[in-house]
């Protein structure tokens, strides 16, 4: 089962009259104890849900700014199990929930060793896929509090929802401008913690201004569930919050925090998340 | 009912392979695709003009040559007729030089019913990249090609070929800047522009439905085969061999005789500098079950599932995945596959050039020793046909260069 702090944590910011603030940022850049200070710092500086992203050698849902963060944690040798590690310092530290965001591959082969700590023997898995219990049981003894597979829609879904929520993980689905309502329905079924609207067709990355798309697809959503929904894709600025802010549960901003890490390390992030928190104050 | 079953057609697995792993923002352009390939499939106009634009354009059927030089080596001497009797399927002699025609063909056609004017594409040895600008110039299509950065240096022909044509070639400089990252730009570029562009993905990998709409459009070349070898022989051939990078020369040939037991279905993989080194690109003989570019197969990989940089002499071999179809037809025992190094495949090449005067790519010069090697085990009544899935053009700088780095002076 859910532990449900992942949507705990987006209602208490809407019933203090704000949308909830995500901040993204990949484990191991530009050093791993970096990247734990400046998502501690991002909690601090008003975020209310943190993403760890676990990089991956092919990440296609990523742009530029994400995927050469990635690299440079993947080139230094860091694997999911030293991410892990220090999502248990960051977890016992920060104050809000988090969530490992990651692809389906990393999940899907979870070794449970390399951290030096033991395998958590898995329960039966079918087709070679206890790899996807270690994972579930490595994030939830890291703290992490759900998981968000951008490759995994949500008819491949199984067998890692499953797993996930026995582990007491939530597991959030992407929806998109060009998702049937048919999908739309299924998506946010499948999702626990909140449904990822994604605001515009494209990967990750900054964007001048926000798409029009957002808008409708949430609103398409909101007729089909009553889950939170976060928007993220291209948010940038303290104004691309509040303009989400007033129709949107949650923001969610990625590369963008990315690049404020490249410019100026934590204190350069804290200047941002306070501006992207402040826009989440415009509802 | 689970979201798998209101969402996604039983079709989309081979067993336990295959699926649609991939962003949400492209499974309505996926279901767009699928819908537009049966209806186009059931409408005796498309069918009509696939097959015309096949004959008179692609140059089909390509032709099925006994190849009595290689046969005689196979039996060990000149004139030999102790081994089985090979047969190259001559698809390097279609239009572009290679069988890619017959998947971008039906694509392109697709891309036009669909409405859309732009198709991008994904390319390694350059083969593809090149059928996909061919199409694109003849229906009149914009075309843009993701390729390696390292394959555009070393298959430089077909990077000219492409923009003669009129194709913009956008080399890929991120991870390993081969095949695999060529796919990962694509992707991101078909999430991006969806609603007006194609993805004319070149192998049967990919989401689902692109292996089995590749696989339906280039199954021509065993349908071909079957059809020649019966008229020809009264018989079926005893083994069919092609090399398999993702896989779309060899499930052509493969699939019309998956329902014949008595044809042995032979992969060849590229083996690079040795399976007993991470040099190499053989997936189903030195990979694991793994998820990568939208479709569950085997993957060259760490333990972690980090995807591992790959090596083969033949660019268009040099991937860490394999279509799905494979991995099924691997893991139920219906198709061998085995793996032929650098240096085998450079004895292939040479070979082919010195025994039967035809230069053939790199990629189907793997095969030709496990077709020696499946002759002399099959012995004088035997029948193996090869597919020459590509000319070798393409390869002659390359070749030249590997021959003369162990000439010593």
């Amino acid at each position: 089962m859910s532990t449900g702090a992942v949507e705990a944590a987006i209602r208490a910011a809407n019933d203090d009259g704000r949308a909830a603030l995500v901040v993204y940022l990949p484990a191991g850049y530009p050093d791993l104890a970096t990247s734990r200070a400046c998502l501690e710092a991002a909690a601090e500086a008003g975020a209310d849900l943190l993403e760890v992203g676990f990089p991956y050698s092919d990440p296609l849902m990523d742009g530029p700014t994400i995927q050469a963060a990635n690299q440079v944690a993947l080139d230094a040798g860091l694997t999911p199990a030293d991410d892990f590690a220090m999502c248990r310092d960051l977890t016992a530290a920060a104050g809000v929930p988090a969530l490992v965001m990651t692809y389906y591959n990393l999940a899907w082969h979870y070794p449970g060793r390399g951290s030096g700590q033991p395998a958590p023997a898995p329960p039966e898995f079918p087709d070679g896929t206890e790899g996807l219990g270690r994972f579930a049981a490595a994030a939830v003894a890291a703290g992490l509090a759900g998981a968000i597979l951008p490759d995994l829609p949500a008819e491949e879904g199984e067998p890692w929802t499953g797993v996930a929520a026995a582990a007491g993980l939530d597991t959030v689905f992407l929806a998109a401008p060009t998702s049937a309502d048919v999908r739309l329905g299924a998506v946010a079924d499948a999702s626990t913690g909140f449904v990822y609207a994604t605001s515009t067709l494209g990967v990750t990355g900054e964007r001048q201004s926000l798409s029009a798309l957002a808008a409708p697809l949430v609103a398409r959503l909101r007729s089909l569930t009553t889950k939170p929904v976060c928007v993220g894709i291209g948010v940038t600025t303290g104004a691309h919050a509040a303009e989400l802010a007033g129709f949107a549960d949650g923001v969610i901003v990625g590369s963008a925090a990315v690049r404020a890490v490249t410019d100026g390390g934590p204190r350069a992030l804290a200047t941002l998340v306070g501006q992207l928190a402040e826009g989440c104050r415009a509802r | 009912m689970t979201a798998a079953d209101t969402l996604q057609p039983d079709t989309a697995h081979y067993g336990r392979f295959g699926g649609r792993f991939v962003p949400e923002a492209l499974i309505a352009a996926l279901d767009e695709l699928e819908a537009a390939f049966h209806d186009a499939m059931a409408d005796p106009a498309f069918r009509t003009r696939l097959e015309d634009l096949r004959r008179d354009y692609g140059g089909r059927p390509t032709k099925l040559y006994h190849a009595v030089g290689l046969s005689a080596h196979a039996g060990g001497a000149p004139g030999s007729t102790r081994a089985a009797r090979i047969f190259l399927k001559r698809e390097d002699l279609a239009h572009t030089g290679s069988h890619k025609l017959c998947n971008v063909l039906g694509q392109g056609l697709l891309t036009e019913r669909m409405g859309k004017r732009r198709v991008i594409a994904e390319t390694g040895a350059g083969q593809h990249g090149v059928a996909t600008a061919t199409i694109a110039a003849l229906l009149g299509l914009e075309c843009v090609v993701y390729m390696g950065e390292e394959d555009c240096r070393r298959q430089r022909l077909n990077v000219v070929r492409m923009q003669l044509m009129g194709a913009e070639v956008v080399p890929v400089t991120s991870g390993t800047r081969t095949l695999k990252d060529a796919i990962n730009e694509a992707m991101r570029d078909w999430v991006t522009n969806v609603d007006t562009t194609h993805y004319l993905i070149g192998s049967v990998v990919g989401p689902h439905p692109f292996p089995r709409l590749v696989r339906d459009f280039v199954k021509v070349i065993g349908e071909e085969v079957r059809a020649e070898m019966l008229e020809r022989e009264g018989r079926l051939p005893d083994a069919v061999v092609a090399c398999v990078g993702g896989g779309s020369n060899a499930m052509g040939l493969f699939h019309p005789f998956i329902g014949d037991a008595g044809v042995r279905l032979v992969g060849v993989e590229a083996g690079g500098e040795g399976l007993d080194t991470d040099r190499h690109s053989a997936t189903l003989t030195g990979g694991s079950e793994g998820i990568l570019h939208g479709a569950r197969s085997f993957v060259l990989q760490d333990d972690f599932g980090q995807v591992r940089p790959t090596h083969s002499v033949s660019a268009g071999l040099d991937y860490p995945g394999v279509g799905p179809e494979h991995a099924w037809l691997a893991d139920t025992g219906r198709a061998e596959y085995v793996a032929a190094t650098d240096s085998e495949a450079l004895e292939g090449f040479r070979l082919l050039c010195e025994l039967e005067g035809i230069i053939p790519a790199l990629e189907p010069s793997h095969a030709v020793l496990p077709a020696l090697r499946l002759a002399r085990d099959l012995g004088a009544d035997g029948i193996v046909v090869l597919n020459l899935s590509g000319r070798g053009d393409k390869d002659v700088d390359e070749v030249a260069r590997l021959l003369e780095m162990g000439t010593p002076r």
